[in-house]
């Protein structure tokens, strides 16, 4: 038999690469959904944690509650095991867009949250002065400005998804870890070459998305300094 | 231009101002003096529809400013200078200036620049064009504010504070620009601490004491000649 990463386990690896391929294809489909479905939630409930009317606070402090304190693989299962005795059957990659992104949707509404409130009242005062309204100031001056400083946390957001996806595996979900797991249950019991492969190739996707993030954010901050040089000359005395 | 009818305001238990009554002419330029706290900055804030009055009315241009019409009334009406400057930070000097006359006005962006243009010279800050804020100095940085206020040609300029968050050294070229803007025929409102500045360029200087209008003269008269004590009061503390 050899150890858990003798050369015959790695030779068997190598001949079904392609299973991991798919595995992999798989989870940056659902990862790509998920990511997808979480900004989009997140910004809606972001923008109503921060509205005047109660209502809609209240709504979005529900849904963030209630995601971030119960476990993403309870919600899965129920999707999974218990909604198809009220006739709701759905199809496993679908379970994980939808278990994932309304999980990190609630992540990702907290980090809009604070972004937006992290931005100075004056920058409201000067958006309402100059007569922009409520939905123009949040589009042309606040979010704009939010962005810069939501961008790492959103990074993290999104390589905690990647990784969370991972959790389709329980409910036979066809994503890389389901791969890797049942090519080495299923026969080939080369468990050690499987896992250590399948973190590996984790890891290359989770890691270009960290330096993507860490490269705009410099650039970002480096922004003040750029200086373009085209100034008209100055009109006539008189001006 | 603008009147306040007995405008009130409280924040919760605390009467900010107290049944204002002001008329202010077209080209007419004003400055309000008064402790901190007295309410004249709130007051300032009423008229751009920043804050809303509690009980009374406000009218521009014989318009009422209501809940339902003052984002309109704004835009069309007033512009704004803060104590902090309030230039928004991911957008260049030029860009500061063109984003409501491009955005709100609808005005094209060569228009909207040529504006621009115009008044970074007037308030003589045309090689910062593509600099952001915060490469600025704070006295560059209210200029700048100036010119996005003036670039949307509105009929009422309002102030808030203009140079109390300056550096001493930097207060004059902002009143340099101001005096300057003084000369037009713009409506003024200023808030401010420089009595200088209120003797030579208002033609009404307003006295607010603890939410309430107490003193209203030209400023020869006002502060040669205050007629109220408490006017008296706090001249004799800021004037040595």
């Amino acid at each position: 038999m050899g150890g858990p990463f003798s050369f015959r386990r790695w030779a068997r690896l190598f001949a079904d690469y392609s299973i991991f391929l798919e595995g992999m294809g798989i989870t940056l489909l659902v990862a790509a959904a998920a990511l997808g479905l979480a900004l989009v939630l997140g910004i809606i409930f972001g923008l109503f944690s921060t509205s005047s009317l109660r209502p809609l606070r209240s709504l979005s402090r529900v849904y963030v509650e209630f995601f971030q304190n119960t476990p993403l693989v309870i919600q899965i299962f129920f999707i999974y095991n218990a909604l198809p005795y009220v006739g709701i059957r759905m199809p496993e990659l679908l379970i994980g867009v939808l278990g994932v992104g309304v999980y990190h949707g609630a992540y990702v509404a907290e980090v809009v949250r604070a972004g937006i409130t992290s931005i100075p009242r004056g920058q409201w005062d000067a958006a309402r002065s100059q007569g922009f309204s409520y939905v123009q100031a949040m589009r042309h001056i606040i979010l704009p400005q939010t962005i810069t400083i939501v961008l790492p946390p959103l990074g993290n957001q999104a390589v905690n998804l990647i990784k969370n996806t991972s959790i389709l595996a329980l409910i036979a979900g066809g994503d890389l870890m389901y791969r890797a797991d049942s090519w080495a249950a299923n026969g080939t019991l080369s468990y050690g070459p499987a896992y250590a492969v399948t973190g590996v190739l984790y890891f290359l996707m989770c890691f270009p998305l960290v330096k993507w993030v860490r490269k705009h954010e410099l650039r970002i901050k480096n922004r003040d300094a750029r200086a373009p040089a085209d100034i008209p000359p100055a009109e006539k005395a008189g001006a | 231009m603008i009147r306040l009818n007995g405008v009130c305001k409280s924040f919760g238990n605390l009467e900010v101002l107290r049944d204002i009554d002001l008329h202010v002419a077209e080209g007419e330029k004003i400055t309000i003096i008064g402790p901190s706290g007295s309410g004249k900055s709130t007051l300032i804030r009423c008229i751009n529809a920043l804050e809303r009055p509690t009980t009374g009315e406000i009218f521009l241009n014989g318009e009422p400013l209501l809940a339902s019409n003052h984002t309109q009334m704004v835009r069309m009406y007033c512009a704004m200078v803060f104590q902090q400057f309030n230039l928004y930070p991911h957008l260049t000097a030029l860009q500061n200036i063109t984003l409501a006359p491009v955005k709100l006005q609808k005005k094209g962006r060569a228009e909207a620049e040529e504006i621009a243009w115009h008044y970074l010279d007037v308030v003589g800050l045309r090689e910062k064009a593509h600099v952001y804020p915060s490469t600025l100095s704070g006295g560059q940085q209210q200029r700048i504010a100036i010119a996005r206020a003036l670039a949307t040609r509105q009929k009422i300029l309002l102030f808030d504070e203009p140079t109390s968050a300056l550096d001493p050294e930097m207060v004059q070229e902002v009143l340099d620009v101001m005096i300057r803007l003084s000369q037009e025929f713009i409506t003024m409102i200023v808030v401010t601490h420089e009595m200088g500045f209120a003797k030579q360029v208002a033609d009404r200087v307003i006295f607010l004491d603890n939410g309430v209008l107490v003193e209203e003269a030209p400023p020869g008269e006002f502060f040669a000649n205050p007629k109220n004590e408490r006017t008296r009061a706090f001249l004799s503390k800021i004037l040595h």
